[in-house]
């Protein structure tokens, strides 16, 4: 996509808000009863597809692309069910509209929680088969055939002879009325779905430089501004000398967000803004700010695993069968806050318009930005505008409930006087000193073995920061257990027989986020470090002991054994050649399930993570390379993270600033990786995040098989492993 | 206070302080955004360009450093090794957010016109000092693999 596929959808944006409300009365229509109606504009067949008039179909996504494959999968779709030519169908990001746009799963625009397929998957082709429908018979009349006669091969409408490109009957077919129920095909017709040798859409712009980012973006009378924020989170603007700034060539002046959150600073362009930010001075009320140690919280942590706050499971018997049983294994693990650090710096630009603003931006949550940023300026939440671009990553980063860094750019773009456009840049410096976390989370439990070595109960404790409360997705908190903090343990799928958990919300003025694969990322880690604990008390192989757990009473047991053995099959589960060790992990997530089989080596004392083989179920397989990929990189990220990532503060100041002291897994790092996709003609899941959750757990248990240690805090690296 | 530079072929001034780094000048001054920035201190190398063809990254490079070099950005990098390493890398799919590929690319280019066939050690070697928070390490490897076959014929 580039910078004119930008300009189109900025275009777009402005005729859905300024057209009459005819055209937004129907599609209105189309979420609430499942209807589809023909658009106001022309070639529009629907908020979903358009056609150009050279027969070019346009896919208008709705989600964000942020590397995951939406602008492939979401398009995927489109051109399934108009059987349109891949080449001649493009993606272009829809504007920001949440009533239009909203996603099907939590209502409000935007993308998370691995749902952008699975909530798409029957709108985006009930859309396609709408236009399909449409355009056949709108060639119909023309031809003066029944619409039956019509087929469509390859983006070519044809019929007794004749044929068209779906641009000569757009026109036509958009005046016509959507039948209701446009059938959409059959899992034997698919031609594009689950099939490999799909292009991705943003491969070829992805690898000569015209892919615009929110960094690219440059507006006439652009102002660069980088922000001086607090060192300690929470603390508050309270002088500030930036005489040394006036010898900086570019820069503009300084001045405070309205909030006292902290300095904005402008220049002509983003090296003279941080020259210049270099060169100031502030002060700071740190009264209400976090001034802890990261010593010292992990320490209150572990106090708050004494007196569980709230009960997330509470079967009968625990106590009992803990104190009556033969054997007893107790552990407790210790996770780090992780930054997402993503490769492109957070920024945006915000640019004045009629009556609003203007973003561009990599946006993950319109349906944020636009209620927050409207609140804060005064203006419509109609009138803000989103131009979504291509994100540099996000790993959920990008999805803030509060819109952190949306905001900061607007109170910069307020502090300049809102009348010119402001891009807000931040450093590698502040994307990983400005919080939002993955949180840090103590667990502790205890497990009781019978004389047979079956688990007969099971106690676990967590505390962790809820990510939820606060947020405007509070709502989602039930009994006071926000399920982002417990995922993956109360709701086991493993059958056993007596189990407690137990969890305390941990306050402290250290903002947390999601982090791909959310609770997931310590969830996973503990249970199938446990369950691999438990197998070895067992004396039991930890793939045959985890299987007897999923007898297969029910689809999730199947699915999740599913892949286990899957994954152990293709390892060579059991047979790794001299000197390899092998660890397994299987966990379900986002409702996607992936087991994967770690195989290490040891060099000298020193782990080399040689090989990862995956197995993933997530329903019919839309673009099985994608998915692929997506593995790949979830395994990687978790990878990474789990040897050797950490953000530590010191007196509530982090101690990491750039990639050197928060090194990135690197080339060198990367294992080989296999990954097979379990066939299924169940509806697809997620699979940006589902990657993530097993291979700490796998590699943590590949590296107890080679040395007998059990790592249970986080990272590797502090608890004495070193890698190769 | 101008300072000369040959960019991608063409001769260019530039009025930025000469202590700027290139990536600044490439990016806000002259307007080729393919190069990115990463993290400002040489460590994630997306912002890696050629100066006289060897791969460098241009975010701690001071403009007066390469006045009168030969600067090529991603924008517009060709000959065969390039598009032999663009070609592979659209065939693999290597890419997914892709903030980081305009760099992967050029150290990439930079590997195969001295190494034209790389062992996996020697693009360990090469390409470790690019980062991909996506981790598309694997079909990195692959992508270099292919292009070096397509170029050995």
């Amino acid at each position: 996509m580039t910078l004119s596929t930008t300009l189109q959808t900025s275009r777009r944006s402005f005729l859905k808000g300024s057209a009459a409300l005819a055209g937004a009365t129907l599609v209105v229509g189309y979420r609430a009863d499942g209807a589809l109606a023909a658009a106001d504009t022309a070639a529009d067949l629907n908020p979903f597809v358009r056609i150009e008039p050279d027969g070019t179909v346009v896919a208008i996504v709705k989600h964000f692309e942020m590397g995951q494959g939406t602008t492939t999968g979401l398009t995927t779709l489109i051109a399934e069910e108009l059987d349109a030519d891949w080449a001649r169908v493009v993606p272009e990001f829809a504007p920001a509209n949440s009533e239009i746009y909203g996603n099907l799963f939590f209502g409000g625009q935007g993308t998370g929680g691995s749902t952008a397929m699975a909530n798409s998957f029957m709108q985006y082709r009930q859309a396609a088969a709408g236009a399909r429908a449409v355009l056949m018979q709108a060639a119909a009349e023309a031809w003066g055939v029944s619409p039956g006669e019509v087929t469509i091969e390859g983006g070519v409408l044809k019929a007794g002879g004749k044929s068209a490109h779906f641009g000569e009957f757009a026109a036509a077919a958009a005046a016509l009325p959507v039948p209701a129920e446009a059938p959409v095909k059959s899992p034997e017709q698919f031609r594009l779905i689950g099939k490999d040798g799909l292009p991705r859409k943003d491969s070829s712009a992805k690898t000569d430089g015209t892919a615009i980012f929110a960094m690219d973006v440059k507006l006439p009378g652009m102002v660069y501004a980088v922000v001086l924020t607090p060192p300690k989170f929470g603390g508050l603007l309270t002088g500030f000398d930036a005489s040394g700034a006036s010898e900086v060539p570019g820069f503009l002046d300084a001045r405070p967000l309205a909030d006292n959150s902290g300095l904005a600073v402008y220049a002509t362009g983003t090296w003279a803004a941080i020259q210049a930010r270099e060169a100031i001075s502030a002060e700071w009320d740190f009264s209400g700010a976090e001034t802890r140690s990261t010593d010292a919280l992990m320490a209150y942590h572990e106090g708050l695993l004494d007196e569980p706050q709230y009960v997330v499971r509470g079967d009968e018997g625990v106590a009992e069968a803990i104190g009556g049983a033969a054997r007893t294994i107790e552990a407790e693990f210790r996770f780090p806050f992780l930054a997402h650090a993503s490769m492109e710096p957070l920024n945006c630009v915000v640019e004045p318009t009629e009556g609003g603003v203007r973003f561009h931006d990599g946006c993950q949550f319109p349906g944020i930005v636009q209620p927050t940023i409207g609140h804060l300026l005064g203006v419509d939440p109609a009138k803000v505008e989103v131009v979504t671009v291509y994100a540099g990553g996000s790993f959920g980063r990008r999805a803030t409930p509060k819109a952190d860094y949306h905001v900061q750019a607007a109170l910069a773009f307020q502090a300049w006087g809102g009348d010119a456009p402001v891009k807000m840049v931040w450093t590698r410096e502040d994307d990983m000193r400005g919080g939002y976390y993955r949180p840090m989370a103590a667990h502790r439990a205890r497990i009781g073995l019978d004389a047979d070595g079956r688990i007969a109960g099971w106690d676990h404790r967590l505390a962790v920061k809820s990510i939820l409360k606060g947020s405007p997705f509070e709502a989602m908190i039930e009994n006071g257990v926000d399920a982002t903090s417990v995922e993956g343990i109360g709701d086991t799928h493993y059958a056993l027989p007596a189990m407690s958990v137990g969890l305390t919300d941990a306050e402290y003025g250290v903002p947390v986020l999601w982090w791909r694969s959310v609770g997931h990322t310590h969830t996973a880690y503990t249970m199938e470090t446990l369950m691999d604990m438990a197998a070895e008390a067992a004396g039991a192989d930890p793939v045959e002991f985890r299987l007897g757990y999923l007898p297969g009473d029910d689809a999730d047991q199947r699915r999740l054994a599913g892949v286990l053995k899957l994954a152990a099959e293709k390892a060579g589960w059991g047979s790794a050649p001299e000197g390899r060790f092998q660890g397994v992990a299987v966990h379900k997530s986002f409702n996607t399930y992936v087991a994967e089989v770690v195989e290490i080596s040891l060099a000298d004392g020193a782990v080399k993570v040689e090989k990862v083989t995956c197995a993933v179920d997530c329903g019919i397989a839309v673009n099985p390379d994608v998915i692929r990929a997506q593995m790949e990189g979830g395994i990687g990220y978790g990878l990474g993270a789990v040897m050797r990532n950490t953000i530590t503060l010191t007196d509530g100041e982090v101690d990491q600033w750039n990639f050197p002291d928060y090194e990135p897994l690197r080339m060198s790092d990367m294992p080989d990786i296999e990954v097979h996709i379990v066939a299924s003609d169940e509806a697809p899941t997620g699979v940006g995040e589902p990657g993530v959750p097993p291979v700490g757990p796998a590699l943590a248990n590949a590296i107890y098989a080679a040395t007998g240690t059990r790592v249970t805090t986080l990272p590797m690296t502090e608890s004495g492993v070193s890698f190769a | 206070m101008a300072t000369q530079l040959r960019i991608n072929g063409k001769d260019v001034e530039v009025t930025a302080p000469p202590d700027t780094p290139l990536l600044w000048v490439l990016r806000d001054e002259i307007g080729l955004t393919g190069t990115k920035f990463g993290c400002g201190v040489a460590s994630c190398g997306a912002c890696t360009v050629h100066v006289d063809g060897e791969p460098t990254r241009s975010c701690v490079l001071p403009v007066e450093a390469v006045a009168g070099a030969e600067i090529t950005t991603i924008d517009a990098v060709n000959g065969t090794v390039a598009e032999a390493v663009q070609k592979a890398w659209r065939e693999l799919d290597v890419v997914q957010c892709g903030y980081c590929q305009s760099g992967q690319i050029m150290s990439a280019i930079g590997l195969l016109s001295q190494n034209p066939s790389p062992t996996d050690q020697d693009i360990d070697d090469a390409m470790s000092g690019n980062a991909c928070r996506c981790a598309t390490y694997h079909r990195i490897r692959a992508a270099i693999h292919r292009a070096a076959d397509t170029l050995e014929g």
